[in-house]
């Protein structure tokens, strides 16, 4: 499940400690915009020194630094013997991706890590990377989801970024489309106004309706109000049940056509029925038997 | 009809006749910004007077002047139930050569009555009193609102001198005590600074891992089984305390629970959950901020008490007997659940019980929240350094990697594992902490005993070495 990723700076102890007891589903650990050139040595010994101390239990995930910063590289080689479940590709393109998913085949081979082990998450954030977002998607198997940074594309896009976020409404419907058209997840941008409680479950709520399957976080105030929202609601749930449950009556009753409570039940409510019940028994939240 | 009014501290010290070797007696309802204590001991000094003992109900750092007194033999002995940093700090380094007697909010007054410590004259400061000594904290401007701290001076000392900054006509008629306990009235310009009356730390933290813990506890109140209609609750004044009230206030709403009382320290927010109908009233020994100050005077459900009602342990009946749940910090626990608050991890005095073993004792529910690690330090330690709160009365530990439950609460902890909660043996969770941060060295402090931890019955519970 990737309903909430939460960004760690990868130079801060602290935070990089905090993170373990997050509820987040995933951490971003930062290589990239949180860590200043002369830092990057730093902050890679920190990451690795905390994955391999700490007791995460939560996916982890390498934000790599962009593929012209002369750093993915030894970005990459330090972090793979950490095992980390996918790295992020910063300014994504396809050309990156390939780049990415060679140097893993490498490395993984290097390390005794199970080949196509580490995932790959492409950051878009440009607009050509939108343009291009389902080639990106599919530029590599290992890419697992498409993760959409919507600060430096506004700046890309030339307008304001605001936070109804009208300016990046068509983006986020292409990314969702693009991932899902591959068959992998869609990660919402972070909302970045940390103060405002009400608008981040308005925003999750948006990207929830588009189809994300998740959303990041650079606060992790935001946390369970993004769990919340990208959680199966109770009353999702009781329908699902009762859509199977009406299935397998038909199943038996030998009927064609299933009905409940007057409506058909055709393949796509049983469709969604089964992801909503697949994601509440992976969350623990279907009714006990 | 004697008049009560003084033109001075000096006079006042003169008319109720302090003598070397008394004892003076101070209230800490001015906090970081009383000047109080101050005024009368730099008079004490002019006048020549040695070898005073200094009984506080709090000693905070803008008592530092204190130190110079004790240095030239005006001030020997100090008993206080906490004590700041700064002042800590000189003190653990042995510049008084009796040990400072450390007491809890209920044991001071214990020991009052039980006549184990004495009172020669209270010094009572007063943002608001008339010429024949009502007093009250509610109105002026160093209004402080409650004076619970000052009841059991009022009563105890041979002799009472009330220091007014706010001098009023007779009669002052909404008063905490009244003219029948006071011998002496001494207006002065400024009793203290209001920035430091209201406490610095009535906030709630914006810190991920304070709001974790804060959570947290909440689910471990509900699931204790004691958050129903009639709950009682204290919550101290810290970001992560006040964090907790937060999170409790959401579930109390969210599920229509309608408490009786919350008490203590009151601050804002326990305000504003007596507005939403949280709790049918607040018992009040001491305001943290203005709003707090304000509801005491405007709201009747809002109670001011004594603080030996709030927590005296030979008191016919005290509050924290009837608590359902506090919330306590610490800065290190072992695992016997005993806790520290009264020295840091250098063994400096930086802190004390004030209520803490008072209501850890009295409550049903005695949480301890803190975070595993402070500054690399391991909060778990295989002894504390100063018992200030014993074990056997705290009944779990809540961290933000886990809770560990007191062993002699079996049945908390299964409730707690039922309802889903991380439960684990504080054992378990001294290891995780020390995985990351090592196992800190022991501390070699010197054997000369600065200080003894009174506990509520009186007895020593610990003392504290001098350090170098």
């Amino acid at each position: 499940m990737r309903r909430s990723l939460l960004f760690l700076p990868g130079n801060s102890p602290v935070m990089l400690q905090n993170g373990a007891v997050m509820p987040a589903d995933a951490l971003i650990m930062d290589l990239e915009d949180a860590v200043a050139p002369d830092q990057k040595d730093a902050a890679r010994l920190l990451v690795t020194s905390a994955l391999r101390t700490l007791d995460y239990s939560q996916e982890i995930i390498i934000r790599i630094n962009a593929s012209d910063s002369g750093h993915w590289q030894q970005d990459l080689t330090a972090l793979v013997p950490c095992r980390p479940g996918a790295v992020m590709t910063t300014k994504s393109s396809v050309e990156a991706v390939k780049q990415t998913a060679e140097l893993l085949t490498e490395l993984e081979r290097a390390n005794q890590v199970t080949p196509g082990a580490i995932g790959i998450i492409a950051l878009i954030e440009t607009a050509l990377g939108v343009e291009q977002a389902y080639e990106i998607a599919t530029a590599s198997e290992r890419v697992s989801a498409l993760f959409l940074g919507a600060e430096d594309l506004a700046a890309d896009l030339r307008c304001e970024r605001t936070k109804e976020g009208t300016e990046i409404f068509y983006s986020r419907s292409r990314l969702v489309l693009a991932a899902r058209a591959a068959g992998i997840d869609a990660i919402d941008t972070p909302f970045t106004d940390v103060q405002d409680d009400e608008g981040i479950i308005a925003d999750a709520e948006l990207a929830r309706s588009l189809g994300f399957s998740g959303k990041a976080a650079i606060s992790p105030r935001h946390l369970s109000a993004i769990n919340q929202v990208f959680s199966p609601r109770p009353e999702a749930i009781r329908y699902a049940l009762a859509v199977m449950a009406a299935l397998e009556q038909g199943k038996r009753e030998g009927k064609g056509v299933v009905a409940l409570d007057g409506k058909m039940i055709d393949a796509p409510i049983a469709a969604r029925a089964e992801q909503v019940l697949t994601a509440a028994e992976k969350l623990g939240l279907l009714p006990e038997r | 009809m004697k008049d009560k009014v003084l033109p001075s501290i000096t006079e006042a010290l003169r008319l109720t006749g302090v003598k070397d070797g008394m004892t003076l007696s101070f209230h800490h309802h001015l906090r970081n910004g009383d000047y109080v204590l101050n005024l009368v001991l730099a008079a004490a000094q002019k006048l020549g007077l040695k070898d005073l003992t200094i009984n506080a109900s709090a000693i905070f750092d803008c008592h530092l002047p204190l130190l110079d007194l004790i240095r030239d033999g005006t001030v020997t002995g100090l008993e206080c139930n906490y004590c700041g940093a700064l002042v800590g700090k000189a003190l653990s380094s042995g510049l008084l050569a009796k040990p400072v007697i450390f007491r809890s909010h209920g044991g001071r007054l214990a020991d009052l009555a039980r006549g184990s410590a004495r009172i020669d004259v209270a010094f009572v400061a007063a943002p608001t009193a008339d010429s024949r000594g009502n007093i009250s904290g509610k109105y002026g401007r160093s209004a402080c609102g409650s004076l619970g701290y000052a009841f059991s001076d009022v009563q105890n000392a041979d002799r009472v001198v009330a220091v007014p900054e706010n001098l009023v006509s007779y009669p002052l008629t909404d008063f905490s005590f009244s003219e029948t306990e006071v011998d002496y009235v001494v207006a002065v310009e400024r009793i203290g600074d209001p920035a430091g009356i209201v406490s610095g730390t009535t906030r709630v933290t914006r810190d991920p891992i304070g709001l974790l813990m804060a959570d947290m506890a909440a689910e471990v109140i509900k699931a204790s089984g004691l958050l129903l209609d009639g709950f009682s609750f204290q919550t101290g004044a810290g970001g992560a305390s006040l964090a907790v009230a937060y999170a409790v206030e959401k579930i109390m709403l969210a599920e229509g629970i309608h408490g009786s009382f919350a008490s203590g320290g009151i601050t804002g927010k326990l305000v504003e959950m007596l507005n939403k109908g949280c709790f049918e009233s607040l018992l009040d020994v001491q305001c943290f901020d203005l709003e707090a100050v304000r509801s005491l005077r405007e709201n009747p459900a809002h109670r001011e008490i004594s603080a030996s009602q709030y927590a005296s342990p030979l008191a016919a009946g005290a509050v924290v007997d009837s608590l359902d749940t506090v919330i306590l910090g610490a800065t290190e626990i072992d695992p016997d659940f005993n806790v520290n608050v009264h020295t840091n991890s250098q063994g400096l005095i930086m802190g004390g019980s004030g209520g803490h073993s008072d209501t850890a004792a009295g409550a049903r529910l005695a949480i301890i929240i803190a975070p595993l690690m402070r500054a690399r330090l391991p909060l778990i330690v295989d002894r504390v350094q100063t018992i200030s709160t014993p074990g056997r009365t705290v009944d779990l530990l809540v961290t933000q990697y886990g809770i560990a439950v007191n062993p002699l609460r079996a049945e908390l902890s299964a409730r707690l594992r039922d309802a889903g909660l991380k439960v684990m043996p504080i054992e378990e969770l001294k290891h995780l902490a020390e995985k990351i941060c090592g196992v800190p060295k022991t501390l070699k402090n010197e054997n000369r005993v600065i200080a003894e931890v009174l506990y509520r019955d009186g007895t020593v519970i610990d003392t504290i070495r001098q350090v170098n």
